[in-house]
């Protein structure tokens, strides 16, 4: 009863408010940037209130079981993914061994879902920006894992989210050594190429392949992957924060810190995201099987000299 | 007023349709994106695909090729769907009215519920009509 909870007060509206707000404050500094003046407040909620109220059309010819239900998986998941990680940072012996290899596997399938969706709605532009997609997933999967095992080792092989935590409570954060920067660095461009946001665009170019895969869909359906998307911009930070940041606090100062260090995070993405042109798919695998993949492994290598 | 149509009203999203116009109506409605005119301030968004769009802009003079094309995408919109005729062609055909290609304007083909007239309209114009669209909705509901 308790975790339902979880799943329904944590899971689903705590992580949809913060990343409402995070995704105003995203199209915000991106208006500030560009010297506009951007949005209100309430914009992303509006959007969303909005697609909820227009018409849901399935193209003919798409499998409608898979079209409809491609955005429940992806919202499910990260649903769950949020409660584990607020479990976690809630009470850290809240937790099982091997949650962090669950989040990282669960943190895909937003991913799959929207390879679903674009594949069964039968549109071939939705098809291409699907299989780049795939290809993106393919990727920064390899980097984001390896990244991830810095902390793991630094901690004594320890793959339990709550146990990095209270290691980097004691001991400091895994961020303030050198290998933990390195990766950290890494995963921060990974979080990049999760989120689909510029430079690596390439599934959903508005100007190339007008939407690409999101291309067919409208009504509720887009609602549902609005806000998967909007409640991904606060988990994958989060994620970060958890196991490289020491997480989110809440006794006394550590609060504000917890928020500045996700402000700090959202600020990097969003300026990271103004700042670069989009790169086309086969310049974004070389750039993550090259530079990044190698960072990561001297990354991997250093955790075990132990800097 | 509705939910629905009051958050309508704060995010409506357009969708850019060219009937075969000179470019230039396209161009000043792109002006309005950019930081000078900024119409993201009003929740604006020029949506990539007709599935996302809440408001159809037409410019030019509705050859007989692009008709069929208007219809079929008109038809896909989802609905509520408004539509607005941008630039003297989208109007009235403006100086192909006795052309053999343009056999009737835009609105003997589909409903239309706002006029921006002009050759091309200015920005400030396209900005101010689409105001004029909002209040017209506001005292109809």
């Amino acid at each position: 009863m308790i975790y339902l909870l979880y799943f329904i007060l944590y899971g689903f509206f705590l992580t949809a408010v913060i990343g409402l707000v995070a995704s105003w404050i995203d199209r915000k500094v991106t208006a500030r940037v560009q010297y506009r003046v951007g949005p209100p407040v309430l914009q992303p909620l509006i959007d969303i209130v909005k697609l909820l109220g227009k018409e849901t059309l399935v193209p003919r010819g798409a499998s409608k079981a898979a079209f409809l239900g491609a955005p429940l998986f992806g919202l499910a998941s990260v649903m769950l993914v949020s409660t584990i990680l607020w479990m976690n940072n809630i009470n850290t012996q809240n937790t099982f061994l091997g949650d962090l290899i669950v989040v990282l596997y669960v943190l895909t399938i937003p991913s799959i879902s929207i390879i679903m969706g674009g594949f069964a709605s039968s549109n071939p532009l939705a098809s291409i920006g699907a299989s780049r997609e795939m290809k993106l997933v393919l990727s920064y999967e390899l980097p984001f894992v390896l990244a991830v095992l810095v902390p793991v080792i630094h901690s004594g092989f320890s793959i339990r989210i709550g146990s990095l935590l209270t290691y980097q409570a004691s001991n400091g954060v895994f961020a303030g050594s050198l290998s933990g920067a390195l990766a950290l660095i890494v995963a921060i461009l990974c979080v990049q190429a999760k989120l689909a946001l510029v430079p690596f665009d390439m599934p959903e170019a508005e100007t190339e392949i007008a939407g690409g895969v999101l291309i067919e869909y409208s009504g509720t359906p887009l609602a549902v992957y609005k806000l998967m998307k909007n409640m991904l911009l606060f988990v994958l930070p989060f994620f970060l924060m958890i196991i490289f940041m020491g997480g989110l606090r809440t006794d006394g100062i550590h609060l504000l810190y917890g928020v500045l260090k996700y402000v700090g995070l959202v600020a990097i993405i969003t300026v990271i995201r103004n700042t670069n042109p989009r790169v086309r798919i086969d310049q974004a695998v070389r750039f993550f099987w090259g530079p990044v993949t190698i960072l990561a492994i001297i990354a991997v290598i250093l955790a075990f000299k132990g800097l | 007023m509705s939910l629905k149509l009051k958050a309508l009203l704060k995010s409506p999203w357009v969708f850019h349709l060219s009937t075969g116009s000179c470019n230039n109506c396209d161009i000043e409605i792109l002006d309005c994106l950019t930081p000078r005119f900024d119409i993201e301030r009003f929740g604006m968004i020029l949506a990539g695909s007709i599935k996302h769009a809440d408001v159809l802009l037409v410019t030019g003079s509705c050859n007989r090729q692009s008709v069929t094309r208007m219809k079929r995408l008109y038809e896909q919109a989802p609905k509520p769907c408004l539509v607005v005729a941008i630039g003297e062609c989208a109007m009235s055909r403006g100086m192909f009215m006795q052309s053999y290609n343009c056999p009737v304007p835009l609105d003997k083909i589909i409903p239309v519920d706002a006029y921006i007239p002009g050759c091309p309209p200015k920005p400030e114009a396209i900005i101010a009509g689409a105001v004029k669209l909002i209040e017209k909705l506001k005292g109809n509901a």
